[in-house]
């Protein structure tokens, strides 16, 4: 859906003003441009080749090298990959509690069964009957994360919500307008 | 053995007891000294037989059976076809070492190619080929298929170049192939079921069947109907797409393995498996060796404790565990000798492991997240626990974030019998955690107490004081890898005219340059390699050694293959190696040889 007019709902942050030519449920590791920085997945982690920004130490007297380290530490690639995999794939199951303004009580649903947000917002309407994010919907679905700020569902890549999200909450109403998603 | 001549030199014919006829003492010499070499297995003592005279060299050449080449540039395929006659085992090693860590380019060389070649046509009742860090292409697997029919064991460490359809050659034409052993190489997906190229047919002779680093599917009916016809089955290791309850099927097949690596250890989707847990370990009542792990579902880990107490290699360098997971297991492994672990487990997991395992030899410890900026969940803790606990240790490779001199002093105190000390302080030119000073003292004590020190690999903030201790001790050291160590050329000397065993020297990221470079060249012709990248040597420092020293293949390059080697004013990466054919003609473009 386009987004030109201002009225459709996207999934971003209010006030952003460039066109959102790739879905933001596209199931990607890259960091879009206003994705706040989680501390755990800087680009250290992430990166298979393990190149850092190399980081000056405390007492030390030598100084910062100038560029990314390549190999180092000296640790063969296939055993970098797997550290990203093992984050998610170690945990059986990650319940969340789902809640809907208006609702009389609340649902429970396993994240790890979904592959991304596409089946993740599809399960929710399944489940509250609802529809989130066609041209005027007022549904919004947010999330609390580890350090108990609420977010918008959708801002971050899929295996970085889905280990930091600790409930979910559908919110209707004024709260909702100009939040909303984009599929 | 054939029997034994006892006629004596220069006797006239009729009077020997031999069935043969020899008046020749030269010849009496060479025949009773072939049957004696038999015996001499290890290359050092055959190289000194070889040098005692032309006719000793001769026998020697004639008798030897395992070929060791530690750089497979050092010597051409033709001399060394000319020399040995016989040979039945070839060892091939090609890039150097930090090619694991992308410091060497993709196309720089240590092709298998001419050397499969050479061996097609001189060597074609070949049995064994052990290849590490080799490209090889599958059209090298295609040709060792087609000219060993002998061929019994293929063992490819590191090695790079081919696929599944280069694998599916090997194994559908090697009819006596009873080991194929493939550790940590990159075998590229071709999409060809490679498993069922195996003969179907009657029982097979494997005897050992290694595919854990293949990242591709595999056909696991094919696998089942293989392992099943397979009795003589030692050791089986899977990779991560055969899942937990496709492992206990297999294990029902071949209850006579010692060595398992067992896939995933995890369920997949759709696995309805009903495991029954404790019956399916404890049907292996032989292994010893155990490794896998690789996505492991941490609440099926007691399904290994029936085979805890006879385990003495457990490698659970895949498994995101912590303490309270690990204990379990470790408690019952009283036999452990080799033990590889992430530092996830922590110090708490490491003193669970110094409690129980006191006939502990060998200790990895690999870093979950492998940045700077991790937490350290590993220290000087668990490492002082470990050297209280493991008195037997003789090799250890540890990653952590922080290390005191204490800890590393009190190992080399209580474990006399190190024989490989790595320590990784990922943290750059970090000092000892407690009292911020170099960790000098900690090596020095290292080299000086652990007598049977061969290699060593050194790291934190260390000052040319390091290599002095290592210079005046550690006379054994065969091996030495700095990383962003050192303040100057001193340091540089101090190794190369203190450590008189030494033979690969990789240093990267010191500020050792032409000076420190120069105190080497009595040395060089007695080493294998000398690596120096990001360091301060100049071209016309390498030039400088190349010339002097004309047996030395002198190596310049950049890892982005921009042609000239140089960055700045200094050379980026410097290898260089003996060689008795001179450079070899198949550098790239952007690898200068001066």
């Amino acid at each position: 859906m386009n987004m030109e007019d201002g009225l459709c709902l996207t999934l971003g942050l209010p006030g952003r003003n460039e066109p959102d030519t790739e879905s933001c449920y596209k199931n990607n590791n890259n960091n879009n441009n206003n994705k706040r920085s989680q501390p755990e997945y800087n680009d250290d982690s992430i990166e298979s080749k393990g190149s850092s920004i190399a980081k000056e130490s405390d007492m030390d007297t030598a100084p910062a090298p100038k560029s990314q380290v390549v190999g180092w530490p000296p640790v063969r690639n296939y055993r970098r990959i797997n550290f990203q995999a093992k984050k998610v794939e170690t945990e059986s199951g990650i319940y969340v509690k789902v809640s809907m303004d208006g609702a009389p009580y609340l649902r429970k649903i396993d994240l790890k069964v979904y592959k991304g947000y596409p089946e993740l917002l599809k399960a929710l309407e399944n489940m509250f009957k609802l529809t989130i994010g066609y041209k005027g919907s007022e549904y919004a679905p947010t999330y609390e994360d580890k350090d108990g700020d609420w977010m918008l569902v959708g801002d971050v890549p899929w295996e970085m919500f889905i280990v930091s999200c600790k409930r979910m909450r559908i919110m209707k109403g004024s709260e909702a307008k100009g939040l909303g998603c984009n599929v | 053995m054939s029997k034994n001549s006892t006629s004596i030199a220069g006797s006239g014919p009729g009077s020997g007891t031999g069935d043969y006829f020899t008046p020749y003492p030269d010849e009496v010499l060479e025949n009773v000294l072939e049957n004696v070499l038999v015996f001499l297995k290890t290359r050092r003592d055959r190289n000194a037989v070889s040098l005692v005279c032309k006719s000793w060299y001769r026998a020697e050449a004639y008798t030897r059976s395992d070929l060791f080449i530690g750089n497979c540039y050092a010597v051409s395929p033709q001399r060394v076809l000319n020399r040995f006659k016989r040979i039945r085992s070839v060892s091939l090693k090609g890039k150097p070492r930090f090619a694991d860590f992308s410091l060497v380019p993709a196309d720089w060389g240590a092709h298998f190619t001419p050397w499969a070649s050479a061996m097609a046509s001189g060597y074609r009742a070949l049995e064994k080929i052990y290849l590490k860090r080799m490209s090889v292409t599958d059209d090298d697997l295609a040709m060792i298929a087609h000219s060993f029919a002998n061929l019994k064991e293929l063992v490819l460490v590191c090695c790079d170049g081919f696929g599944t359809g280069g694998l599916s050659v090997i194994v559908s034409q090697c009819r006596n192939l009873r080991v194929l052993e493939l550790n940590e190489d990159e075998v590229s997906d071709d999409e060809i079921d490679w498993i069922s190229c195996f003969p179907s047919e009657g029982t097979s002779n494997l005897e050992s069947l290694c595919f854990d680093c293949v990242e591709c599917a595999i056909n696991f009916d094919a696998l089942e109907r293989l392992v099943a016809r397979s009795p003589l089955l030692k050791k089986l290791r899977l990779n991560r797409y055969v899942s937990i309850g496709q492992l206990y099927r297999l294990t029902l097949r071949a209850p006579q393995l010692t060595h398992l690596g067992t896939g995933s250890f995890g369920q997949f989707e759709g696995d309805n498996q009903e495991l029954d847990s404790r019956a399916s370990f404890a049907a292996c009542k032989s292994v010893v060796c155990l490794s896998g792990f690789r996505e492991i579902a941490p609440e099926y880990l007691p399904m290994i404790y029936p085979v805890c107490a006879n385990l003495t290699s457990l490698n659970l360098s895949y498994a995101n565990i912590n303490a309270e997971q690990l204990k379990p297991v470790i408690r019952q492994c009283h036999k452990l000798q080799v033990f590889w672990a992430l530092d996830s487990i922590g110090d708490e997991g490491l003193e669970a492991v110094a409690d129980t395992c006191k006939d502990l030899r060998e200790l990895r410890i690999f870093p979950l997240n492998p940045s700077e900026n991790a937490e350290g969940l590993v220290s000087e803790v668990g490492l002082l626990a470990i050297s209280i606990g493991c008195r037997k240790l003789e090799s250890i490779l540890y990653f952590c974030q922080r290390m005191t001199n204490a800890a590393v002093v009190a190992m080399s105190e209580n474990c006399p019998n190190i024989i490989v000390f790595r320590l990784c302080i990922i943290g750059r030119y970090r000092p000892d955690r407690i009292t911020g000073q170099p960790m000098d003292e900690g090596f020095g004590a290292i080299v000086k107490n652990c007598k049977k020190l061969t290699r060593l690999a050194i790291s934190g903030l260390l000052t040319d004081q390091a290599f002095s201790y290592i210079g005046q001790y550690g006379k054994l050291v065969r091996t030495l890898s700095v990383a962003f160590n050192g303040d100057s050329d001193t340091g540089l000397k101090y190794i190369l005219e203190g450590c008189v065993s030494l033979q690969k020297l990789e240093i990267r990221d010191s500020p050792f340059g032409d000076m420190g470079l120069q105190s080497g060249l009595h040395h060089f012709y007695n080493m294998r390699f000398v690596w120096l990248s990001s360091c301060r040597v100049t071209r016309q420092g390498c030039l400088d050694i190349a010339t002097r020293l004309p047996k030395l293949v002198v190596e310049v390059f950049r890892r982005d293959e921009e042609e000239g080697g140089e960055r700045d004013d200094f050379v980026e990466t410097l290898y260089m190696y003996r060689s008795l054919d001179g450079p070899r003609a198949d550098a790239p473009q952007f690898v200068k040889i001066l």
